[in-house]
């Protein structure tokens, strides 16, 4: 596993850059003080007009890192760049070109959408006037005409991510941060979602997501990065990525047919370890009770699997095979998958 | 100047907020008229007032500072809750100046407090109280000057013990003998010396008694300015440390 990032092309200006970011939390005091090392050097290059993904497991480093972005926490080295504007130096100018989605909402249940929008533009600086306008503005552009006026703890969960994205952009930043923008939402909410934030992207904005869906960073990322122990551990188009594990994935289901029986772990041992002295197979993952196997090619692996642990006298439940995804990148990258 | 303009911004938000919903706001006039119309007559023949009137001169002040006290805790919670909710955090992440969040909520509870202290005077004074209207100004300012050092006490609190259960916990046993040394029961004059004694370190205590002088026409008291000038001193020590805490890389 090596890290290995886009190498920066000096003659385009980047709307975000790092080098270097760490970030430590303390915890205790004397004898039992303990560190935690969050973030412990990120580089990354996002380009302008671009929808960057940044995937990572829990406690990878994600949400500390886009809370530096944000300038709500300052990282103990390393710089930042952010729209041309050093984050160390200028926070506060910062502040003003970016804009900020949370994971939880940051809206007061008992105000309306309207109420939070205009408050949002004010706390840009602007007078009453103009921020009545900008909020109109982002309703038109949001569809929020039908809940806007409502109570917020009256509004759907989806109605309510639509209303936080229109928040973050009320005021055009040049980048728009997205933690988890559609985490427990459901399909059409979600779909809806990824709508907005492409629409935003053509216009010209910069954005950051950070995401724990594999397949929404596939289909709306231009590019990823994956954070893992608090270094970046791939970064590249999801397709590159991909292209990087070269060959098929074949899936060994060791659940018994025909029985609701889970298979004993010792078992699952066995399988593994023969199954990784195959020829054919350049890696295996073991991932509850399926055996998660990479190959040169599906077609011609899959009759020495099964020779193989028909030899041992393991019948499997299933087997399949398919193209990499994402999931394997990740896999392949962090040793885990993004469950974990 | 930003923080003026800011700090009104957050002022009209939250105000406008509130009276949105003045059911919220009766609310809080519940508990002190309770007091103020059942506790005043046990008052009036344990100290042995002869009139009602009397009896509110020395209940009314005490009925403040109680009111302070405890609407300073009470703002120490909705200021946890708006930073569980994500609203401090959404705001943080703006131009807006950071202590204006902490001020303009601090302007509102002074408004409510004040509106509180009229409705109180108002009852009172159809019951029988008589105070005169530079008097009860001077008691409104010096209750004002108890709440934003109680406000900025519950905020101080709510960010050093952000859960809500250990800040029950600490905000009751904390408010419970700040209010019983203030005399928010029974006067201090009729206390023991050592716990008037005690009663001297506690500035909340100054305040009641300075509102009493104020309530009882006798604004030349010593007491008035003194505790003007305790009250003031500590209002603006407690801001800057709340400040100061709010300013840290919290929420």
């Amino acid at each position: 596993m090596t890290s290995r990032h886009a190498p920066v092309d000096n003659d385009r200006v980047l709307m975000i850059r790092t080098t270097g970011l760490r970030k430590s939390f303390h915890s205790g005091r004397g004898r039992r003080r303990t560190t935690i090392d969050a973030v412990r050097g990120v580089d990354l290059a996002v380009k302008p007009g671009e929808i960057f993904g940044f995937l990572g497991p829990n406690g990878a480093g994600k949400t500390t890192t886009l809370r530096i972005f944000a300038t709500l926490l300052r990282p103990d080295s390393g710089d930042a760049v952010i729209a041309s504007t050093d984050l160390r130096r200028s926070p506060g100018q910062v502040r003003k070109q970016i804009g900020f989605v949370a994971q939880g909402s940051g809206t007061n249940d008992q105000s309306t959408g309207r109420r939070e929008l205009v408050l949002q533009a004010r706390m840009y600086g602007v007078p009453k006037s103009t921020a009545i306008r900008l909020a109109d503005g982002v309703i038109t552009a949001f569809q929020l005409e039908e809940f806007v006026d409502r109570r917020i703890s009256a509004c759907s969960g989806g109605q309510r991510r639509r209303l936080d994205v229109a928040l973050g952009v009320i005021h055009r930043p040049r980048v728009l941060f997205l933690d988890e923008p559609t985490a427990g939402l459901d399909p059409p909410s979600r779909a809806r979602v990824w709508q907005e934030v492409r629409r935003l992207r053509d216009d010209g904005m910069t954005v950051f997501l950070t995401t724990h869906y594999l397949d929404e960073a596939d289909a709306l990322c231009d590019r990823i990065s994956i954070i893992d122990g608090g270094l970046i551990v791939a970064e590249g188009t999801p397709s590159e990525l991909k292209r990087e594990i070269s060959g098929d994935v074949v899936i060994v289901d060791l659940a018994a047919p025909d029985t609701a029986g889970a298979p004993e772990p010792a078992t699952i041992l066995d399988a593994a370890k023969i199954l990784a002295d195959q020829q054919c197979v350049e890696s295996c993952e073991t991932i509850g009770q399926t055996l998660r196997l990479y190959v040169d090619s599906g077609a011609t692996a899959i009759p020495q699997i099964m020779r193989a642990l028909s030899g041992k006298e393991i019948e499997p439940g299933a087997v399949e095979t398919r193209r990499p995804s994402l999931d394997d990148v990740f896999l392949a990258k962090t040793g885990r998958t993004i469950g974990d | 100047m930003k923080l003026a303009r800011d700090t009104w911004l957050i002022f009209q938000y939250e105000t406008g907020l509130m009276l949105k919903n003045p059911a919220s706001i009766a609310i809080t006039l519940i508990q002190p008229i309770t007091y103020l119309l059942l506790f005043t007559p046990f008052l009036k023949s344990v100290m042995g007032v002869s009139t009602y009137g009397g009896a509110f001169g020395v209940y009314v002040p005490s009925l403040f500072a109680a009111m302070g006290v405890f609407n300073g805790m009470f703002a120490g919670f909705a200021l946890l809750a708006a930073i569980r909710q994500g609203v401090i955090t959404r705001c943080r992440v703006t131009p807006l100046s950071r202590v204006s969040l902490l001020l303009g909520r601090l302007l509102q509870h002074i408004l409510l407090i004040g509106f509180q202290g009229i409705v109180v005077v108002v009852t009172a004074i159809a019951f029988g109280l008589r105070v005169g209207l530079g008097n009860f100004l001077v008691a409104l300012v010096l209750l004002s000057l108890i709440v934003v050092m109680s406000v900025s006490l519950g905020y101080d609190l709510a960010l050093l013990v952000p859960n809500e259960n250990a800040l029950v916990t600490l905000a009751n046993s904390l408010a419970q003998p700040i209010s019983l040394l203030a005399g928010v029961l029974i006067p201090l004059s009729v206390a023991p010396l050592w716990v008037r004694n005690v009663a001297l370190w506690n500035p909340f205590a100054w305040g009641t008694n300075a509102m009493r002088a104020a309530f009882q026409n006798h604004i030349g008291d010593p007491v008035v300015w003194k505790a003007s000038l305790i009250l003031t001193g500590l209002a603006v020590l407690t801001v800057l440390l709340s400040s100061r805490l709010f300013g840290r890389e919290i929420a």
